[in-house]
């Protein structure tokens, strides 16, 4: 339609994109031109080029730090993802009782972060944790999981796909919804089985579905952050130095704005990469909200 | 078999939260001589008495609300006249800004906040509520999505407006606004979800007590030294939990629409 008059447009714009301008895409100019010097916070910034990304490649901390996120990623995005899935499939069915287990399990996506990391440290902990005594109950060994560099980031991806699994299964149980009944009906007078149904008719109607899940999946468990900040402080020797908390540690704790927004710089081109694969599968997905 | 799953699957994500709320009902010794017994010898409140003692719970539960109110209301408040201009007007620089706001879906907090928070420090801004609310106060995916609901809406129903004398404020506040109300109202619950539970951004951006939110102050709680008192910050924690579970019990079905995308 034609506006009424031709500064409209703009007046109804403008707030939001002076907004959007100032928060979004004068930060990422910025942390670009700031990773290019040295600065404490204290003293005036000094312009050092690419020394602080040569610093972070010359001790092989940037690779291991997009290593370690990157597998604590695959851990969440598969567990998050086959248990979502089994879930939906579960629980894909009508009656009060399936009703209240959907939400049980959707409940944690709706609780904070701090809340659900804090109950899992408790539940976690070596002496009085509830999870130690069921070890201790089937005769396993004691186990540090917050304080074992061997159990912390897979200790970690659990409590993550226990607070996201309910996200997956909501996500998945819409795709299953949209699988036209008539068509497994059809695939059953055939003779096939729930398996053959399931691997032949409804998988390859959700595999845009179950693209858009690991996508979403993956770029919230890249951006991890809150169960690393309460749970382990990025320890035990930096096991749990995730990408997030890396950039946080530099800026808080280091004070080096540099390194802190080189380190910003290739987490936004990483996260940029994985992002634009979402877009494209929500594309593919068609209309629908957040 | 399917109802036993489905049973175990309900246990799997119950018992955490019984055991949070049991744990939150013993006593200092109860925790330190048999920390796995299932049930309080007796169900006492002292924990939560400790919670109000040691933290100004009411006060960082008002800044939490004031706070994902704020930025709920305004991110709507925002997003339906973009959204409108978006979807409904003809006009040179539509097909930039649209790629704008397209452009900022791809940018998290978690880009943005070093330089951010240099900025608001230069400005003075720090330990505010603007710093808290303004970084939020229009959102990419509020516009992306009051967008997509108004492409839908007739035309007809502007251009009898228009020809009635609406102005163009009342066309998108009183008009349209009534039809996109399934999108608004999920947009409003899923972002006060979001801002509310959030320990993130309040985390970087405040230094001091002036506007500690909730989750921050219970995660503070912690740090300072409970030790093995695990039951005080158990009931922190369902103190923290419960308003976004009555709201989860109230609106599910807003909710999980949203998150569903149907």
């Amino acid at each position: 339609m034609k506006p009424r008059a031709r500064w409209h447009p703009w007046a109804m714009l403008g707030p939001s994109l002076a907004l959007l301008v100032v928060f979004f895409v004068v930060p990422v100019v910025l942390a670009a031109y700031q990773s290019l010097f040295a600065w404490d916070m204290l003293t005036p910034p000094e312009a050092v080029g690419a020394d602080n990304y040569r610093a972070l490649m010359a001790r092989g901390e940037l690779w291991r730090i997009v290593g370690r996120t990157l597998g604590f990623s695959a851990m969440v995005v598969v567990g998050a993802m086959s248990l979502g899935l089994a879930l939906a499939i579960l629980l894909n069915r009508r009656g009060r009782f399936f009703a209240f287990v959907r939400g049980a399990v959707f409940s944690a996506y709706v609780v904070s972060w701090v809340a659900v990391a804090l109950l899992w440290t408790w539940m976690l902990d070596p002496d009085g944790g509830i999870v130690a005594a069921l070890f201790r109950g089937v005769g396993l060994p004691r186990v540090g999981f917050l304080t074992d560099t061997r159990f912390v980031l897979p200790a970690l991806a659990a409590v993550t796909v226990w607070k996201i699994t309910g996200y997956a299964m909501i996500v998945f149980l819409s795709g299953l919804q949209s699988v036209p009944p008539q068509l497994l009906e059809a695939a059953a007078l055939d003779g096939a089985g729930p398996f053959a149904r399931f691997r032949y008719v409804t998988w390859p109607l959700l595999r845009p579905t179950a693209a858009f899940v690991a996508t979403t999946s993956l770029i919230v468990s890249f951006q991890a952050f809150d169960v690393v900040r309460i749970m382990t402080q990025g320890g035990p020797a930096n096991a749990t130095t995730l990408f997030v908390y890396a950039i946080y540690e530099q800026v808080f704790l280091n004070l080096s704005v540099g390194k802190a927004s080189a380190l910003t710089v290739v987490f936004f081109v990483v996260l940029f990469a994985l992002a634009t694969a979402q877009l494209r599968a929500w594309r593919a997905r068609g209309s629908g909200a957040s | 078999m399917v109802t036993a799953m489905a049973a175990a699957a309900a246990a799997l994500w119950i018992a955490p939260y019984a055991w949070m709320v049991l744990t939150s009902l013993k006593t200092l010794p109860e925790i330190v001589q048999r920390p796995t017994a299932l049930l309080p010898e007796h169900f006492d409140v002292g924990a939560y008495r400790e919670v109000v003692e040691s933290i100004p719970v009411a006060r960082y539960m008002a800044t939490t609300i004031a706070m994902a109110v704020l930025i709920a209301t305004l991110q709507i408040a925002l997003a339906l006249p973009a959204g409108y201009a978006l979807a409904k007007l003809r006009f040179v620089g539509k097909k930039t800004a649209f790629g704008l706001v397209l452009a900022c879906l791809l940018v998290p907090a978690q880009v943005t906040f070093v330089p951010v928070f240099l900025m608001l420090a230069k400005v003075g801004l720090v330990n505010t509520m603007a710093a808290l609310v303004l970084p939020f106060a229009v959102s990419a995916l509020g516009i992306f999505l009051v967008r997509q609901a108004l492409v839908s809406v007739p035309d007809e129903i502007i251009e009898a407006a228009r020809l009635d004398g609406a102005s163009e404020a009342t066309i998108i506040y009183r008009i349209l606004a009534p039809h996109l109300m399934p999108t608004l109202v999920s947009l409003f619950l899923v972002s006060f979800v979001f801002h509310y539970n959030d320990y993130f951004w309040p985390l970087v951006m405040t230094t001091d007590d002036t506007v500690r939110t909730l989750p921050l102050g219970v995660a503070l709680l912690r740090e300072q030294g409970t030790g093995v008192r695990w039951h005080i910050v158990m009931a922190a924690n369902v103190i923290l939990s419960v308003p976004v579970l009555a709201l989860f019990a109230l609106a599910q079905k807003q909710l999980v629409r949203a998150v569903g995308g149907r």
